[in-house]
């Protein structure tokens, strides 16, 4: 049960002088229950494989695998795919388009066919889940904050009860505690749901407190996917394409070389300060 | 998706043609159209078609993409040749049903196929061959005496270069809303009419609302920049005559000339 991509390539327009490789054949296997985070420059290639992976783009070769089966085989139900991953575009709040927030939350479980109780079961346990206060949920969506309008477009997907639940810069445009607060609702709702998420950011501070595995995406293909703490060892690398590793990294690096014994391998600051700590406790005695 | 609509795109490459000023180029094409409905003699569309093939020739833009144009009109052409070769009373060579073909009316048909193709692809060489900011910029300088009469010409053209440069924009916001719902399980292929045009609110509704917002952004950049209309206002680029604009002129001018000689030539020939 997993998400399995093999030798995935991807052209665009393809034939005509504009012609460019967007994705060069992507191999990977992300399994059930992981928090996955994806990073790469604007223009890497990462917003293209997301959309694959719920079957709106269509490799122009290579296969996807989705629970064990092949997603461009004929008889293939793509609407069940994509209610089974839910994907969240960059700014989500430009797709709200209904009367109230409610209805707008109702719409992907009402277009999976499901009876009128059971939708709005599911779009007020979506709500609750990205905490919108319930005072919000009759009100225009076009009244409410950027940070609300956000979480009712972010529960609207949610609403169709995905197993996969990817979500395309969702921190864009948001003020700091915007973003730590909508950040730390969904790793409190992966380790709730066990569900499988993707996190595709530009920014490895966004993504490294949270996630188990980081794949960073360079021109449309991997050039690392390992433990954040090891894909940050190539800090030196990620500067080459565009990239940056958290401050911690380059802090604890600097003190090493200054003769201080702390763990470089440290990627949130709450670790960093610990092995901090511990270092200049060691020095002390 | 919607991204093969040609008639009125700017093909990018280096000639004659492209270098042209728009000015020459606005009033060309319409002094083109007029004579293709002047001339009626099938010597003058000679005339016309070597012309016209000649320009092509000079524009180096390939020849499919002045056709691709031609798809966008094919329907109406269909009705006019219809209309015209069904309905068109006179000497009746063919008979069936009810309806009936005459000498007139095959005549007109076809001469009215003929304007209607070279028509549309003359009008393609001048906007595949000018950028649309040249094109209004061009415009907009050969409008201005009718500032007299009180049209807002500068406004005009702004307004349309602002929505040309629009076009693309608001095509890649409609695909990124289209996926964004069909994510969300939105079906926007199958089903009838009614159904189909229901399921274009989820699409529709946040299309408007990015437009009205990027116009909202755009009025305020405007502002912020000083914007306050034409009057008074200079261009970085003004549109200057150069010499080949002026030879430009004198070979529509023997153009002209030579597909009404040819026309005269034709009937005093009894052709």
């Amino acid at each position: 049960m997993s998400i399995i991509l093999d030798h995935v390539n991807y052209i665009y327009g393809g034939g005509t002088p504009l012609e460019r490789k967007a994705l060069d054949d992507i191999c990977l296997q992300i399994p059930d229950g992981q928090f996955v985070g994806i990073i790469g420059h604007t223009g890497s290639g990462k917003s293209t494989l997301m959309q694959h992976m719920n079957g709106l783009l269509k490799a122009t070769s290579g296969h996807i695998y989705f629970n064990g089966e092949d997603i461009y085989e004929k008889d293939y139900d793509m609407k069940k795919l994509r209610s089974k991953v839910g994907l969240v575009f960059q700014y989500p709040e430009h797709q709200l388009f209904e009367v109230d927030v409610f209805s707008d939350v109702c719409f992907g479980p009402k277009n999976l066919g499901l009876d009128k109780k059971e939708v709005q079961l599911r779009a007020f346990d979506a709500l609750q889940k990205v905490g919108l206060p319930m005072d919000l949920y009759y009100q225009s969506p076009f009244d409410l904050s950027g940070g609300q309008k956000r979480r009712a477009a972010i529960a609207g997907v949610l609403a169709m009860n995905p197993e996969v639940l990817i979500l395309d810069e969702p921190t864009a445009g948001l003020d700091p505690r915007g973003r730590d607060e909508i950040l730390g609702q969904i790793r409190q709702l992966q380790r709730q749901t066990h569900m499988t998420v993707l996190l595709v950011s530009h920014s490895m501070e966004d993504v490294a407190e949270y996630v188990d595995r980081i794949i960073v995406m360079n021109r449309g293909a991997v050039l690392y996917d390992d433990e954040p703490k090891e894909v940050f060892a190539h800090y030196k690398e990620l500067e080459k394409v565009g990239l940056a590793a958290p401050q911690v990294t380059y802090i604890l690096h600097e003190l090493k070389k200054r003769g201080l014994a702390v763990d470089v391998n440290a990627t949130t600051v709450q670790e960093a300060a610990d092995t901090v700590c511990a270092a200049l406790r060691d020095r002390r005695k | 998706m919607l991204r093969d609509i040609t008639l009125g795109q700017y093909y990018q490459t280096e000639s004659v043609i492209h270098r042209l000023d728009p000015r020459v180029k606005l009033g060309g094409t319409l002094l083109y159209i007029v004579s293709l409905f002047v001339f009626n003699h099938f010597l003058g569309y000679i005339v016309a078609a070597v012309f016209l093939g000649i320009v092509i020739r000079l524009s180096h833009v390939p020849f499919r993409f002045m056709v691709k144009g031609m798809k966008a009109i094919l329907f109406l052409m269909l009705i006019t040749v219809g209309f015209n070769l069904f309905l068109t009373p006179g000497e009746v060579l063919v008979r069936f049903w009810i309806f009936k073909i005459t000498k007139e009316g095959l005549k007109l048909a076809v001469n009215m196929a003929i304007r209607l193709v070279m028509l549309v692809i003359g009008s393609s060489v001048m906007t595949l061959t000018t950028t649309p900011n040249n094109l209004t910029d061009g415009m907009e300088k050969m409008l201005r005496p009718l500032r007299v009469l009180r049209v807002p010409v500068h406004e005009v053209a702004m307004m349309m270069s602002i929505a040309l440069r629009f076009i693309p924009i608001l095509m890649e916001e409609t695909d990124k809303i289209m996926k964004a719902q069909i994510a969300r399980g939105a079906d926007f292929e199958s089903g009838n009419i009614l159904q189909r045009a229901r399921a274009m609110v989820p699409l529709l509704v946040p299309l408007f609302i990015s437009a009205f917002r990027r116009a909202n952004d755009l009025a305020m950049a405007m502002e912020a920049r000083c914007y306050r209309g034409g009057d008074g206002r200079t261009k970085m680029k003004p549109l200057v005559y150069h010499k080949r604009d002026g030879a430009a002129y004198l070979c529509i001018l023997l153009y002209l000339a030579a597909g009404i000689a040819a026309g005269n030539l034709g009937r005093a020939l009894g052709l």
